[in-house]
C-alpha cells in the first residue's frame, strides 16, 4: 500500500457520470457526425476522412495528430477492407488511447515521503484551485499535506490558496506577497519535513512560457528544493487549460525545458472546451495526463484513465 | 504574436514561387496549405474552411494578371481578407451615460479581473473618475485581488463582504457611484461557462438590471475550437459590445481573434499584453492582418518607442554622435533606453521580417547585463575615454563586473567599430545613400 494507491480505486458511479455529463457534447457530436458520415458506405472514402479530419481539429486535437490519426486508421482500413461503424469506432478508440496509454507511467512510488509536487502553467490555467482539490484528495485519503503559497505575484494569490487550505484542513507556508517564491518553496519542503508530512504542493505564479525571466525563476524555484531533498521535486505537474488550443504544445514544450515536467492536469473539461490538444502532447513529450478538474467543487478533480477518456468520448449511450 | 502563422502562410506561397499565374491546381495546394495553418493557428476549422474558399475564388478571378507574382498576389488577397475578417475599423468604448456603465464578462481564468484594473487604469488617465465594483462572489480571494489592484492604481473598489448576490452589489455600486461622483463603473464578474444555465442567467440579471453602456467580453488568446461556441453562447445571452483579447503577450498564434471575430461579428477593443497595469492596447485590425503575414508591425514599434523614448535624452545624445563625443556612458544610457521599451525578442519580432528569424531563438532581457556591469564597472574617467583602459584597468574591470578581460576586450573592440561607423555616418556617405527617396528611384 503505497500513498498513492488509492488513486487507482476504482470510479464511483457518480464520478463517471460526472465525466460522462462533462463530455457528453463532445460525445453527441463526435459520434453523431462520425455516424453520419458512414452511413450507406461499405467502406472508408475520403469524405470519410474529411469528416474525421473535421471532427478531431474541432476537438483541438491539431494538425499533426489530426494526420497520425487519420494516417493510421487509413492502413488499418485498408488492411481490413470492410469496416462498419462500431468497428470503426472501436478502431478510433484503440488508435487513440494507445497514442495516450503508450507514455502512462506508473507514478506510484511510494517509498518517497514528503513527497513533493510543484504546480506550474500559465496564467489562469487553474493552478491554485487544482491544487486545493488535490489537497482535498490527498487529506481524504488520510495523508498529511503541506502547502507552499509560493506565487507571491498575482494580487491576492495568497489569500486565495490560504482560502483553500482553511477549506480543505491542511498545513499551509507562505511568506506574504512579493517574496521570493523560491525562498517559500525552500521553507515549505523544509517545514513539510519537519512535519513530517505525506505530501508537499507548491503553488507557482502563472507565467507565459516565451517571457525568459520568469521561465528561469521557475528553474530555480525547483532548482532550490532540491537543497532540502536531493530528489525533490519528485513530480512537476504543468496544468492546461482544456479550452487552449495548439498554444497548449508550445507551453507544454517550455515549461518541459525549465523545469521537466513529469505530468499534465487538464482542467475546465465540464466546459464545451475538449481538451484533445492533450493526445497530441501526451504521444510527443511523452507526458501522462495524470488528473482532469471537471467543475468548481472541491470534488472535481479526477484521476485520468486514458481507457475511460476515450470510452466516454465514444460511449453510446445516449 | 503571429509568427508562426506568417511562418506556415510563407511556405505555402513558396509553392507558388516561380509559377507565372495562378492555376486551378496551384492554387489548391495553396489554399490547402493556407487552411491548414490557419487551423493550425487555432482559427475555427469552418471559419478557415469559408475563409480560404474566399481566397481561392478571388484567386481564380485574378488568374490572367501576369504583372505581378502569383504568391504577390496571393499574399494581398489573403492580407485583404483577414484585415476584413478581423474587423474593418477600431471601434472606441462608449462612456456616456453618468455614471457609465461598463460589465465585464468570461470564462474562468481568462484574465477579466486583471484587465478591470487595467482599463480603471485607462479610464482614470482620460480624466474620467472609475469605480471598480467587485462582483465575483464566488472565486476565493476574487475580491482582495481586486482590492489589491485597485490600491495600485489609485482606484476605488465597491464590495460587500459576504454577499453572494452579484446584481445587489452592483446595483449599489452605481448608487454608490451616483453620490460620490465616479462616472464610470466598472463592474467585474465571476468567472463562468457559457453552458453553466444558472451562472449565465445570473449574469443576464446583472445586466438588467444595470442596463450597462458596454459589455466586454473577455477572451484568452490562447483559446482553440471552442471559442467559437463560448464566443456564440456569451453572444446570444448577453448581446456584448466588444471583445477584449487577453494574454497577448504570449507566443499564440491567436487564430481565436479570427473566429470571433467572424462569429459574432463584435469588434475587438481591446488587447491585453502584459502582466502590470499598463499593458492594455487598442485593437488595430490593420496592423494584426499584416502581422499575421509576417509583415512585421512597425507602426506599433514605433508607438512604442514613442512612448518610451525620452525626446531630449535622445538629442542630446544625437548631438554627441555628431560630435563624436558619444562614451561609454551614452551607450550605457542607451542601451538603458531600449531596455524601458520593453521585452527584446517582443521589440524584434515587430521589425518586418525579423518575426521569423527569431522565432527559436531565445533573446533574453538579461541580454544587455553583462555589457552594463562592465560598463558600470569602469570608472567615470575610463567611460568617457575608454583609450585609457590599459591592461591592469581591463583586469580590474573584469574582476569588478565578474566576466572575463576577453569579454572586456571585445566590449571595448565593439564600441570602438561603434565609434568608426558614426564617425562615417556623419561624413553623410552613408546617410546619402539610406535616404528613402533615393532608394526608390532605383
Amino acid at each position: 500500500m503505497g500513498i498513492f494507491s488509492f488513486l487507482k480505486k476504482e470510479k464511483s458511479e457518480e464520478e463517471v457520470q460526472k465525466l460522462d455529463q462533462g463530455l457528453e457534447k463532445t460525445k453527441s457530436s463526435l459520434f453523431g457526425k462520425l455516424s453520419r458520415a458512414l452511413l450507406g458506405k461499405s467502406k472508408i472514402d475520403d469524405e470519410f476522412l474529411d469528416e474525421l479530419e473535421e471532427i478531431l481539429i474541432t476537438s483541438d486535437v491539431g494538425v499533426d495528430t489530426t494526420l497520425k490519426i487519420i494516417e493510421r486508421i487509413e492502413e488499418r482500413a485498408s488492411k481490413d477492407k470492410f469496416i462498419n461503424s462500431t468497428e470503426l469506432h472501436e478502431l478510433l478508440k484503440q488508435e487513440i488511447t494507445e497514442l495516450l496509454v503508450a507514455n502512462r507511467r506508473d507514478d506510484n512510488d511510494t517509498s518517497v515521503k514528503p513527497y513533493v509536487i510543484m504546480v506550474v502553467g500559465v496564467n489562469g490555467v487553474g493552478k491554485t484551485t487544482t491544487i486545493g482539490k488535490l489537497a482535498n484528495k490527498f487529506k481524504s485519503n488520510g495523508l498529511n499535506v503541506v502547502l507552499g503559497a509560493a506565487d507571491t505575484f498575482r494580487a491576492a494569490a495568497v489569500d486565495q490558496l490560504k482560502i483553500w487550505s482553511d477549506r480543505v484542513g491542511v498545513d499551509f507556508v507562505s511568506k506574504g506577497m512579493n517574496a521570493d517564491p523560491a525562498s517559500v518553496a525552500f521553507d515549505t519542503v523544509k517545514h513539510g519535513q519537519e512535519q513530517n508530512a505525506d505530501v508537499i504542493l507548491i503553488d507557482t505564479a502563472g507565467r507565459l512560457h516565451n517571457k525568459v525571466n520568469l521561465m528561469n525563476e521557475l528553474s530555480k524555484i525547483k532548482r532550490v528544493m532540491s537543497k532540502v531533498i536531493p530528489d525533490a521535486p519528485h513530480e512537476v505537474l504543468l496544468v492546461l487549460d482544456a479550452s487552449t488550443g495548439q498554444n497548449a504544445f508550445e507551453q507544454a514544450k517550455q515549461f518541459t525545458a525549465a523545469t521537466e515536467v513529469t505530468a499534465l492536469a487538464l482542467t475546465k473539461l465540464d466546459g464545451t472546451a475538449k481538451g484533445g490538444v492533450v493526445i497530441g502532447i501526451s504521444d510527443q513529450f511523452k507526458v501522462p495526463v495524470k488528473y482532469i478538474g471537471v467543475g468548481e467543487q472541491v470534488n472535481d478533480l479526477q484521476v485520468f484513465e486514458p481507457r475511460s477518456f476515450v470510452d466516454s468520448l465514444f460511449s453510446e449511450d445516449q | 504574436m503571429f509568427e508562426n502563422l506568417s511562418l506556415k502562410l510563407d511556405k505555402a506561397f513558396q509553392t507558388l514561387k516561380g509559377q507565372g499565374k495562378i492555376t486551378e491546381i496551384n492554387v489548391a495546394q495553396t489554399v490547402k496549405e493556407i487552411r491548414r495553418a490557419l487551423v493550425d493557428a487555432d482559427v475555427s476549422y469552418s471559419i478557415a474552411k469559408d475563409f480560404t474558399n474566399t481566397v481561392r475564388e478571388k484567386a481564380m478571378g485574378q488568374n490572367v494578371l501576369t504583372s505581378v507574382s502569383p504568391g504577390q498576389l496571393m499574399t494581398k488577397i489573403v492580407n485583404d481578407e483577414l484585415t476584413d475578417l478581423l474587423g474593418g475599423a477600431t471601434s472606441p468604448i462608449q462612456l456616456q451615460g453618468n455614471p457609465a456603465i461598463i460589465l465585464i464578462a468570461g470564462l474562468q481564468g481568462s484574465g477579466k479581473t486583471t484587465f478591470s484594473g487595467k482599463l480603471a487604469k485607462h479610464i482614470k488617465s482620460k480624466g474620467k473618475s472609475p469605480l471598480l465594483v467587485a462582483g465575483d462572489v464566488y472565486r476565493p480571494a476574487a475580491i482582495d485581488q481586486l482590492k489589491v489592484l485597485g490600491e495600485q492604481i489609485g482606484v476605488e473598489v465597491y464590495t460587500e463582504d459576504g454577499s453572494k448576490d452579484p446584481v445587489g452589489i452592483a446595483e449599489n455600486a452605481i448608487k454608490h457611484a451616483k453620490r460620490n461622483a465616479n462616472n464610470v463603473v466598472i463592474v467585474d464578474t465571476a468567472g463562468r461557462l457559457g453552458i453553466d444555465e444558472h451562472m449565465m442567467n445570473e449574469i443576464s440579471n446583472v445586466k438588467k438590471a444595470v442596463q450597462p453602456q458596454e459589455i466586454l467580453f473577455v477572451v484568452d488568446a490562447m483559446t482553440g475550437q471552442d471559442a467559437v461556441n463560448t464566443a456564440k453562447a456569451f453572444n446570444d445571452r448577453l448581446d456584448f459590445n466588444g471583445v477584449v483579447l487577453t494574454k497577448m503577450d504570449g507566443d499564440t498564434r491567436g487564430g481565436a481573434a479570427l473566429s470571433i471575430k467572424s462569429v459574432v461579428n463584435k469588434p475587438i477593443k481591446f488587447i491585453s499584453d502584459g502582466e502590470k497595469m499598463d499593458a492594455l492596447s487598442v485593437f488595430h485590425p490593420d496592423r494584426m492582418a499584416g502581422r499575421i503575414l509576417g509583415m512585421g508591425d512597425v507602426v506599433s514599434l514605433v508607438e512604442k518607442a514613442q512612448q518610451n523614448y525620452d525626446e531630449q535624452e535622445a538629442q542630446r545624445l544625437q548631438k554627441k554622435m555628431r560630435r563624436n563625443t558619444f562614451d561609454l556612458d551614452d551607450f550605457l544610457k542607451q542601451l538603458q533606453q531600449i531596455k524601458k521599451m520593453g521585452n527584446l525578442k517582443d521589440l524584434m519580432g515587430m521589425i518586418p521580417g525579423v518575426g521569423k528569424a527569431i522565432k527559436d531563438v531565445d533573446i533574453s532581457d538579461d541580454a544587455f547585463k553583462g555589457i552594463e556591469a562592465i560598463i558600470q564597472s569602469m570608472t567615470p574617467l575610463e567611460r568617457e575615454q575608454p583609450d585609457l583602459i590599459d591592461g591592469s584597468r581591463r583586469k580590474r574591470i573584469a574582476d569588478g563586473s565578474g566576466s572575463s578581460v576577453t569579454e572586456v576586450n571585445k566590449l571595448l573592440k565593439q564600441f570602438g567599430e561603434m565609434k568608426k561607423m558614426m564617425k562615417n555616418l556623419n561624413k553623410g556617405g552613408a546617410m546619402g545613400r539610406m535616404n528613402p527617396a533615393a532608394m526608390r528611384r532605383r
